[in-house]
């Protein structure tokens, strides 16, 4: 499981190049998110219709009948213009909702803020980023009414009239799913509105600025612990590249329980494959000290253009 | 100088001296730089969460500034510095940053503006060729639901979904279809009938357009589908020596809904036409272009089916006079052809 989801995120990486000439890589929304966001949104529509409604109902009630009489064709009219609005509230509610907040600087519903996700317009073929239009955000969520609402609406006709609707309800059912899974048959994920629209739908990244590793109290090389010196050669830094580097750095970022453990393994196998002994209950000083040297020549490496990305890469040495 | 960048420019002093003592190079060029990151990370957060007006003029004009000083940081770091940290927030902030900078042309207010000053009329003339198109198949539909009807009345009940209740039926009096077009027939709830039907249009129009998405096809089954009931309710009228009477009945809001009908059947036809004609571009591209360009469209179908409601839910009850009723409807269909036809021309041409 742990193995699948990285290679998951992997397959979900796009890159568009902006007019800066930066190549920026854009994760897109996994579909179990943008389900999630869904129903969420679906949700809060709801709440916002019944909330139009019993404020209408409050003035049906409130207002007007207990003070003129039913019968009177004034209070009648007034009552149907509530009905009209509605209706019309009914209508506009789940159409307007998904046009007005993602035709915002956020390009997201409530509903894809909470998930972390928003609406994007897809690159050009060349790869070039496009700027999100209003048209484009209309035309997805015109959509959205064949693929999500009208077949909804089917399947509960079909529903409602039992066994004289086995056709329709099929059909419904043959309908909704051909939507449905619109985005499952494509490898962007796009659903039939995305397609229309030239957008598609990414990962909204919120990383903080974390410290660097190599400006701790032990990254000079002294452990602030026992004071011991941790100087490494050449040769002792030689044997391990980028990845590793990477891998160290999660590990020393990791604060949870099982962390000072999975040091002491980290420290006991680095030591093994330098041949120098580890001393114990200094780990955190000792690998603080590896990382920033090795990252120095590494980066030094990098400089001058020679990478060596894992500890079978023989790049540096080229 | 206002408070937040006084503060950064503090923190950035802080900074400079922290990255002197930095053993790496490539934390150096972090702590010199982070000061500014951090500075375009609050403006972007801010703009992101709608606060547009907390934003110090300061920070709006250094914007563009601090956005190119960070997509140089970020090309700088990927190919010098292999610290994780800095590398992902960068990728991070660049990308929100990117999407601020870049973001929507115009608000909701803006789009608005646009759309009645002229890029509505605009959509609606692009997709000439597809308005003749729908226009034919919705004659043709018509003429199909009478001569149905005209063959065999039967017909009748499977074009016309049954209401209980409804007189309209093949066989009713002259009297009886005579009291369902001007009769005050005391039905409560017409204005609530009115805002049904402008919700069912509406969800039809939009069916119709999307739709489209299938090649166009069952736009076009719809569109003749919808105007056969036409066809057998005038063939019903005009038996009993209606049919003006039925037309003024139905050209009071008609003329703008069967219009705004007209332009959604067209739009669906419009994206079928590019998905499966995508002619030298890629079809996703052809797609992407088409529904754009028939969204303004269908922005302005669901307002002409409001205008459409409002027309079928007071105008009509108000005026009895089929000379009247046909006047209306001929009013309106004559400025919306001005409106379409001919406002915002000469802007364009300009």
């Amino acid at each position: 499981m742990a193995h699948a989801q990285p290679s998951g995120r992997q397959g979900r990486q796009r890159t568009i190049l902006t007019a800066e000439g930066l190549r920026l890589s854009l994760t897109l929304a996994s579909r179990g998110s943008r389900v999630i966001a869904l129903l969420l949104d679906l949700g809060l529509m709801l709440v916002a219709i019944l909330a139009t409604g019993l404020l209408l109902t409050a003035l049906s009630h409130g207002a007007l009948v207990s003070q003129i009489s039913h019968a009177n064709p004034a209070t009648r009219r007034l009552l149907e213009t509530l009905d009209v609005v509605w209706i019309i509230a009914l209508f506009l509610v789940p159409n307007v909702w998904f046009l007005w907040f993602e035709l915002g600087v956020r390009g997201a519903t409530p509903g894809k803020r909470l998930m972390r996700i928003r609406v994007a317009a897809r690159p050009g073929t060349d790869g070039s980023a496009a700027r999100l239009t209003a048209e484009a955000v209309i035309a997805r969520n015109l959509l959205r009414n064949m693929e999500l609402f009208m077949p909804v609406l089917f399947i509960g006709g079909a529903l409602s009239l039992g066994e004289d609707a086995t056709l329709a309800s099929w059909a419904g059912l043959v309908w909704f799913g051909i939507f449905a899974l619109f985005p499952f048959l494509n490898r962007d994920s796009l659903r039939g509105g995305d397609v229309i629209a030239g957008t598609w739908v990414v990962e909204v990244p919120r990383r903080t600025l974390a410290a660097a590793l190599s400006l701790g109290g032990n990254a000079q090389g002294t452990s602030t612990v026992t004071g011991a010196q941790y100087r490494f050669g050449a040769a002792e830094l030689a044997v391990y590249g980028e990845y590793e580097l990477q891998v160290l750095e999660r590990l020393l970022r990791d604060r949870s329980a099982g962390a000072p453990h999975a040091l002491t393994e980290a420290c006991r196998s680095i030591c093994a494959k330098i041949g120098r002994p580890c001393g114990p209950g200094d780990e955190r000083a000792f690998l603080d000290a590896y990382y920033t040297q090795l990252r120095a020549r590494l980066e030094t490496g990098m400089r001058l253009g020679k990478r060596k990305t894992d500890k079978h890469d023989a790049g540096m040495t080229q | 100088m206002n408070p937040l960048s006084r503060w950064f420019s503090q923190r950035d002093k802080t900074a400079i001296a922290a990255a002197a003592q930095a053993t790496l190079r490539s934390d150096r060029f972090r702590l010199e730089r982070e000061g500014d990151w951090r500075r375009l990370e609050a403006i972007v957060t801010r703009i992101e969460a709608g606060r547009l007006r907390a934003i110090s003029d300061d920070d709006l004009v250094a914007l563009p500034a601090l956005y190119r000083t960070l997509v140089s940081s970020l090309s700088v770091a990927r190919d010098t510095s292999l610290d994780t940290a800095a590398l992902d927030y960068l990728e991070g902030l660049a990308q929100r940053a990117w999407f601020v900078v870049y973001g929507p042309e115009i608000g909701f207010r803006g789009w608005l503006q646009r759309f009645f000053g002229g890029g509505w009329s605009a959509a609606v003339r692009a997709i000439g060729p597809d308005i003749l198109i729908a226009l034919a198949l919705m004659v043709t539909g018509t003429v199909i639901g009478w001569l149905l009807v005209a063959g065999n009345p039967d017909w009748y009940y499977a074009l016309v979904p049954a209401e209980p209740g409804d007189a309209r039926v093949p066989g009713a009096s002259r009297a009886v279809l005579h009291a369902s077009l001007f009769g005050k027939n005391g039905r409560t709830g017409l204005a609530a009938f009115a805002a049904y039907l402008f919700s069912n249009n509406a969800r039809v129009s939009i069916l119709c357009f999307a739709l489209g998405f299938a090649f166009g096809l069952p736009s076009i089954l719809l569109l003749i589908h919808n105007t056969a009931l036409l066809g057998a309710l005038l063939w019903l009228y005009h038996g009993q020596g209606l049919t003006l009477e039925l037309v003024g009945w139905l050209s009071v809001h008609g003329t703008t809904e069967l219009f705004a009908i007209l332009l959604a059947g067209a739009s669906g036809i419009h994206i079928g036409r590019s998905m499966a004609f995508p002619g030298q571009r890629a079809i996703l591209d052809a797609a992407a272009e088409a529904g754009r360009r028939t969204a303004t469209v269908m922005v302005g179908v669901v307002l002409m089916l409001i205008v459409a409601g409002l027309l079928e839910g007071f105008a009509r009850q108000l005026i009895e006079p089929t000379e009247l009723r046909l006047a209306v409807g001929g009013v309106m269909l004559a400025m919306w052809l001005a409106y379409f036809f001919a406002f915002g021309r000469s802007g364009a041409r300009r």
